[in-house]
């Protein structure tokens, strides 16, 4: 049953994904892996939808594959139900955690050990952030066609990472331009995408 | 205005305007919560917005369930968090069609292309700022380096990584606090 599924693999996101929104790229990795519901350049234009819109961005992913996934099925209402049961995945666990939490407030602040698991569990988030955003930049940064062939200078994306390297400075370096919000940066590189056809 | 009604109201407010990250939403909640509402102290949400970044989960949903379970119990909670996921649902199903209609023209195809790019970025410059605040000594520096190779190369589900990690930091807890 795909609308069970849809709800267990968000399910699974919702309480696992330790870290906000970017922490549920790795677990959608997961499920296109396990599912093959969406390719990985889908998941990658649902993360700049994502970032693009009003919303908190893990929130809008789950939406995003749900709706997909259910429109695969049919028409316009499995895809809103789609939409429904992979957000109330993601949430439920959120919910039934913070509904314990907010009941035993004091010790769980005060507890060695909630601290010292996060301990672990920070730098583990971190790490699977890192190997997910590299398969998103491998896909990208390289046709992975040609790359299947053979490796030689035609397997770069050259205007990629062009583009990459000015995007990095203008996210890091420039003043005037690093504190902009990001649905600036994917504008523009809307734009650079097409008049380059990239 | 019926109590629950209005929760979910101002929670579907909240989520409208949190563009992005859970991060943004912190300056609305003080608006909206504390300043407009009352529901909570300026101390009691600062709380539950640490809680709900350390706690598994999208950190707005987790904030808006602690708000309204706090105020008004678990159907406060629940009123809160629908609220602050209805935006979404709404916004992204329309959109989500939009996108499907348009996808196989060319043009949009390369405009992706190049968001791809940028996404590549956005989420290096995300791991580099959480880096920052999540490795902070050679013990978390192996657990970043061993989960990312890990998680990279091996056809594992991020869950394992996720148990072990949290495993791993109590042990080290535990024999460093034996130690002492």
């Amino acid at each position: 049953m795909l609308y069970l599924r849809l709800f267990f693999e968000f399910f699974k996101t919702g309480l696992f994904a330790v870290g906000g929104g970017m922490a549920t790229i790795p677990f959608l990795y997961d499920i296109s892996d396990a599912t093959g519901w969406f390719t990985y350049n889908d998941l990658a234009n649902m993360i700049a939808v994502g970032e693009s819109t009003p919303g908190p961005i893990g929130v809008n992913m789950a939406t995003y594959v749900g709706y997909l996934t259910g429109m695969s099925q049919g028409g316009i209402l499995s895809a809103l139900l789609g939409a429904v049961t992979a957000t109330l995945g993601l949430i439920t666990p959120s919910v039934i955690i913070i509904m314990i939490i907010a009941s035993f407030l004091e010790s769980f602040r005060n507890s060695r050990y909630v601290e010292a698991a996060f301990y672990g569990l920070r730098p583990a988030s971190t790490g699977l952030i890192t190997a997910a955003g590299l398969s998103v930049a491998v896909s990208n940064l390289f046709f992975p066609d040609a790359l299947a062939q053979g490796v030689s200078l035609a397997v770069v994306n050259w205007k990629g990472c062009v583009l990459a390297v000015v995007l990095w400075l203008l996210t890091n370096k420039v003043k005037k331009t690093k504190g902009l919000h990001p649905i600036v940066f994917i504008g523009l590189s809307a734009v650079v995408g097409i008049v380059f056809s990239m | 205005m019926n109590i629950l009604l209005d929760m979910f109201l101002t929670f579907a407010k909240v989520g409208v305007m949190t563009f992005g990250g859970g991060y943004a939403m912190l300056p609305i909640l003080q608006r909206e919560v504390v300043d407009n509402k009352g529901w909570a102290t300026e101390e009691e949400l600062m709380d539950y917005f640490a809680i709900g970044q350390c706690t598994p989960g999208v950190i707005a949903v987790n904030t808006a369930t602690f708000i309204g379970k706090k105020y008004k119990g678990i159907i406060g909670g629940i009123m809160t968090t629908l609220g602050v996921v209805f935006p979404s649902l709404v916004i992204i199903s329309l959109l989500a069609g939009v996108i499907e209609e348009f996808s196989h023209i060319v043009w949009v195809q390369h405009a992706f292309g190049g968001i791809r790019i940028c996404v590549c970025v956005l989420i290096c410059n995300a791991v580099v700022k959480l880096y920052k605040k999540a490795v902070v000594d050679k013990w978390s520096v192996a657990i970043f380096l061993a989960v990312a190779a890990g998680s990279y190369f091996l056809d594992l589900s991020p869950v394992v990584f996720v148990v072990i990690a949290a495993l791993m930091g109590i042990g080290l807890q535990v024999r460093k606090g034996g130690k002492s």
